[in-house]
C-alpha cells in the first residue's frame, strides 16, 4: 500500500493511502474534535465537528470521511471552524435537554468535555425544552431521548458489531428518535440481546445502566475496539 | 423489433388518423377539474353525432395553461377551449359543424405560447401518454435505434458533451460529463436511476413530463444505459404522483411488449430493464444520496460525498443518477444532433428550461423557452403580469434552495450563472410570482419551516440550525425579535450553509440570505429595540450576550 504525504496545520505527515484525514491527524497527534466518530464502527460524517479546510476545495470536509490524498493541505483550527464548532455544540445544547448537575454521565460525558475544550461559554440561542420521555423498560438499561444528541453510534453498534438490529431511528429532523426494534419499549425488544455495547458506545447520558446516578456513568469503549480488533485484525490485544 | 417494424408502426399511426383531432387534457390538474369527465361526455356527442369515422377524442397531456382548465384543443383548426365542462361536450361538436360555440377561447397565438420553445413539451398535449404508436408517431424510439445500431458509447457520451446540456435537477452539472465518468468507472455492473422526487413547492415540471410524455424518459434512459455501459435502471417517482406512476407504468409496459425495453434491444446485443421505485414522502429523498439509500430499501437519508454516484453509487456500483426533465431532452438531442441544441440557449446554459408559472401571476402553467430568456418576458409577456392591478414585487426561483430575486432584476436573463449571482439558482423550475401583499419575511419563514420539516435530523447544522433559524424568523415575523436576533441568524445562515452534509442543509438558508440581501428594510422594520441597550437599527450592542 503506498503512503501518502500530506500537510496538517503545517505540519508534513505521511499517512497510509485509504487513511482517512481523521486517521492520519490522530497518528500524528494532532487533536480534531469528534462526537459521532467511535473507533470500530463505520464513519457516517453526521455531526460535523471534525469539519476541516482543504486548500482547493471550496467546501468543507468531515475529516472522518474523508481519505488522505497526495499533496493535501489541511487547516483543522482556524478561527473560522473553532467558530462553527461552537456553534455546533450551542445547537446541541439548545436542542434537548442536557443538564450536567443531574446527569449520570457528569464529569465523563463527551458532549461536556467537547463544550469545555472548544471554549463553549454559553448557549445564545434559545432552549427548546422539548418533551422527551424515559424509557426504563429494560431489565438491565435505560435511555433518556432527553440526553440523545442522535449519533447514531449506538445504532451502527447495534447493527455492525453486535449484529442484533434493535436500535434504529424513526422521524426525521428534530422529532427524529432512537428507537427499539419496531418502535416497542426496550424492555418488549425481543432482539436486544442485552449485549450493553450500544451503552458502552453512548457519548452522553442518553444511553446507561440502570441504578446509576449522577456521575456515576463511566464507559468502557476500549471493549468495543477490542472486540472489532479480535474480529477484523485477529489481534487480542486488551490494555 | 428491427427499424423497418417502427416505421410501420409509424405509418400505420399516421394513416389511421381521423380528419379532426380533439385534443383533451388529461395530466393531473385539468384532471382536478373533472376532464376526464369532459372526455367522456366528448366521446358520447361524437357518437351522438355520428361522426366516428372522422372525429378522434385523444386523451393528451398538459396543454400548459394549467390555469385555464380543463382545455381542449382542436385540429387543425387551431382552436383551444378553455374552462371546458362535461356539458359543454354537445357545443363543441357542435361547432364542428360550423354552428359557434359559446365557450370561452385561449388564443393560440397569444405571448404565453408563442414565446414558447418546446423541446422537453414538444410531445407533451399531442401524444396520447397511454399508447405508446402516439410517441412512435412522432419518430420516437428512432433516436434509441440510430444509437444503438450507428454509435459506439463512446460516440453517445461526446455527443452529450458537445451539446452542452447541464442537470435540469438544479445544480446544472454538465450531462456530458456525468455520462463520461460513470461510463469510465470500472465496475460490470451499472445503474442508471431517474430522479422524480420531484418536491419543490409549486414545482409541476417533472410531474408533467412524465404524466404527457413518459416515453420520452423511458428512451432517454435507455440511451444514457447504453452510454455507460448500464442494463437496469429505476425511476424513482414520489408517492404524491399517483397519475404519473400509473402512466410510467402502462408506458414500461408496452415498451416491454414491444421489445423497446428488455432483452437484445433493436436486435442488438444491448439489455435494458426499467423499474419503478415509489418514494415515501421525504423530500430529502430528492438528494441523489439519499434517493440511493431509498432505493436500496434503507433508510433516505444522506452521506458524505465523496464518493460521488458515478464512482459507489446504488449497491456500491457507478450509477448515473439524472432529472426526468435531463432525460426528457436526450432523445431530441441524437435525432437532431448536438450542433442544433447547442444553437439554442445561452454560451453556458444550452437548450431550453420547463418551468411551473405560479403565484400572482395571470396566466399560471407550464412553460417552455430557451435558456437566456429574460425573466421579464416570462413574468410580464407570458405570464400577464400580476393579476388584479397589482404589481410583482419578486420571482421566487429555485423552492426552498433558491433565493428571490426582486422586481428590479427582471431584465436577468434565465441561466443558471445569471441566477446564481443574484443569490438565487435555477432549481428545478419552479417559478414563484410574489405581488406587492407578499411579506417577504413569512416567506423566508415558510420556506425555512419547510426545511425544517424535510431535514432528515442525520447533521446537526441542518437538524438544530434550520429550527433555530425558524424560531428567530417567527420571532421577527410576531414583533419579537431585536437586531442581536437578526445578526444570530445571520451568523447562522452562514454556518449552516458552510457545513451541512447535504445540499438540503447547505441552500436551506438561501431564501432567508436572498430576502435579507434585497428586503432587508422588511425585516429591520419589525425588529424591536433591545432591552440590553442594543439599536434596533441593526447595530449590536458592543458587549456580547453571555460575557456577564
Amino acid at each position: 500500500m503506498a503512503a501518502k504525504t500530506l500537510t496538517i496545520d503545517g505540519k508534513q505527515i505521511s499517512a497510509e493511502e485509504g487513511a482517512t484525514v481523521l486517521q492520519a491527524a490522530t497518528e500524528a497527534g494532532i487533536p480534531i474534535p469528534t462526537l459521532c466518530h467511535l473507533e470500530g464502527v463505520y464513519d457516517m460524517g453526521a455531526c460535523r465537528l471534525c469539519i476541516v479546510e482543504i486548500t482547493g476545495i471550496p467546501k468543507l470536509l468531515p475529516a472522518c470521511t474523508t481519505k488522505v490524498a497526495e499533496g493535501m493541505e489541511i487547516k483543522t483550527n482556524s478561527e473560522r471552524l473553532r467558530k462553527y464548532r461552537r456553534m455546533i455544540l450551542e445547537l446541541l445544547f439548545a436542542e434537548r435537554n442536557h443538564v450536567c448537575a443531574v446527569c449520570v454521565s457528569n464529569g465523563h460525558c463527551e458532549l461536556q468535555t467537547l463544550a469545555y475544550s472548544q471554549g463553549m461559554e454559553h448557549v445564545r440561542y434559545d432552549y427548546t425544552f422539548p418533551k422527551w420521555n424515559l424509557d426504563t423498560t429494560h431489565r438491565l438499561f435505560g435511555m433518556d431521548h432527553n440526553r440523545c444528541v442522535l449519533c447514531n453510534r449506538c445504532v451502527r453498534v447495534c447493527w455492525h458489531i453486535e449484529g442484533a438490529g434493535t436500535k434504529n431511528v424513526s422521524g426525521r429532523g428534530a422529532k427524529s428518535r432512537i428507537i427499539t426494534d419496531l418502535n416497542m419499549p426496550w424492555g418488549d425488544a425481543d432482539s436486544c440481546t442485552e449485549c450493553g455495547k450500544c451503552v458502552m458506545s453512548c457519548p452522553t447520558g442518553a444511553l446507561f445502566n440502570k441504578g446509576s446516578t449522577v456521575g456515576e456513568m463511566e464507559r468502557d469503549r476500549d471493549k468495543l475496539e477490542f472486540i472489532v480488533n479480535a474480529r477484523e485484525k485477529k489481534q487480542w490485544i486488551a490494555d | 423489433m428491427i427499424l423497418n417494424d417502427l416505421i410501420a408502426i409509424k405509418e400505420k399511426e399516421i394513416a389511421g388518423r381521423k380528419k379532426i383531432i380533439l385534443r383533451c387534457c388529461l395530466a393531473a390538474g385539468c384532471m382536478s377539474s373533472d376532464s376526464k369527465g369532459v372526455k367522456e361526455q366528448l366521446d358520447k356527442a361524437v357518437a351522438d353525432a355520428g361522426l366516428q369515422n372522422e372525429v378522434e377524442v385523444r386523451g393528451v397531456g398538459c396543454m400548459k395553461l394549467c390555469c385555464e382548465g380543463p382545455l381542449v384543443a382542436v385540429e387543425p383548426e387551431n382552436a383551444l377551449y378553455v374552462k371546458v365542462t362535461a356539458d359543454n361536450a354537445p357545443l363543441i361538436i357542435g361547432a364542428l359543424k360550423g354552428s359557434k360555440a359559446a365557450i370561452p377561447q385561449a388564443d393560440p397565438n397569444s405571448a404565453f405560447f408563442a414565446k414558447q420553445l418546446s423541446i422537453v413539451l414538444a410531445n407533451s398535449g399531442i401524444v396520447d401518454p397511454e399508447r405508446i404508436e402516439s410517441y412512435i408517431a412522432m419518430d420516437g424510439y428512432q433516436a434509441l435505434h440510430e444509437v444503438l445500431h450507428e454509435m459506439t458509447p463512446k460516440d453517445v457520451v461526446e455527443t452529450m458533451v458537445k451539446c452542452g446540456l447541464r442537470g435540469r435537477g438544479g445544480a446544472g452539472f454538465p450531462t456530458g460529463l456525468k455520462w463520461g465518468t460513470v461510463a469510465k468507472s470500472p465496475g460490470a455492473k451499472k445503474y442508471v436511476v431517474c430522479n422524480a422526487d420531484e418536491g419543490d413547492p409549486g414545482a409541476f415540471m417533472d410531474r408533467s413530463v412524465l404524466e404527457s410524455d413518459p416515453h420520452s424518459v423511458l428512451e432517454g434512459m435507455a440511451i444514457a444505459a447504453y452510454a455507460v455501459g448500464a442494463d437496469q435502471g429505476f425511476i424513482y417517482v414520489r408517492a404524491e404522483y399517483p397519475l404519473a406512476i400509473a402512466r410510467l407504468q402502462i408506458a414500461i409496459k408496452q415498451a416491454k411488449t414491444m421489445s423497446l425495453l428488455g432483452s437484445g434491444i433493436f436486435e442488438s446485443p444491448f439489455n435494458f430493464n426499467v423499474d419503478l421505485r415509489i418514494g415515501a414522502g421525504a423530500f430529502v429523498c430528492g438528494e441523489e444520496t439519499a434517493l440511493m439509500m431509498s432505493v436500496e430499501g434503507k433508510r433516505g437519508t444522506p452521506r458524505p460525498r465523496p464518493p460521488f454516484p458515478a464512482e459507489s453509487g446504488l449497491f456500491g456500483c457507478p450509477t448515473l443518477l439524472n432529472n426526468v426533465e435531463t432525460f426528457a431532452n436526450v432523445p431530441a438531442i441524437y435525432r437532431k444532433g448536438a450542433e442544433w441544441f447547442a444553437g439554442i440557449g445561452t454560451e453556458k446554459s444550452k437548450g431550453t428550461k420547463v418551468f411551473a408559472l405560479a403565484g400572482k401571476i395571470k396566466n399560471t402553467g407550464l412553460i417552455e423557452v430557451p435558456m437566456g430568456t429574460p425573466l421579464r418576458t416570462i413574468v410580464e409577456e407570458m405570464g400577464g403580469g400580476a393579476p388584479d392591478g397589482g404589481t410583482i414585487k419578486a420571482v421566487q426561483t429555485g423552492g426552498p434552495s433558491g433565493g428571490c430575486i426582486p422586481s428590479q432584476h427582471l431584465d436577468t436573463p434565465v441561466d443558471y450563472e445569471s441566477l446564481g449571482k443574484l443569490g438565487s439558482i435555477m432549481g428545478s423550475g419552479g417559478m414563484i410570482v410574489m405581488d406587492q401583499t407578499t411579506n417577504m419575511v413569512e416567506i423566508a419563514r415558510f420556506f425555512m419551516e419547510f426545511c425544517m420539516d424535510e431535514s432528515c435530523g442525520k447533521c446537526i447544522p441542518c437538524r438544530a440550525g434550520t429550527v433555530q433559524m425558524h424560531h428567530i424568523l417567527d420571532k421577527i415575523v410576531n414583533r419579537k425579535a431585536t437586531a442581536r436576533d437578526l445578526a444570530k441568524l445571520e451568523e447562522l445562515c452562514d454556518m449552516v450553509r458552510n457545513t451541512s452534509l447535504c445540499g438540503l442543509g447547505q441552500t436551506a438558508p438561501n431564501p432567508t440570505m436572498s430576502t435579507l440581501r434585497f428586503f432587508r428594510n422588511e425585516y429591520e422594520a419589525l425588529l424591536q429595540s433591545d432591552p440590553h441597550g442594543a439599536q434596533a437599527n441593526g447595530t449590536a450592542n458592543k458587549t456580547e450576550l453571555g460575557t456577564k
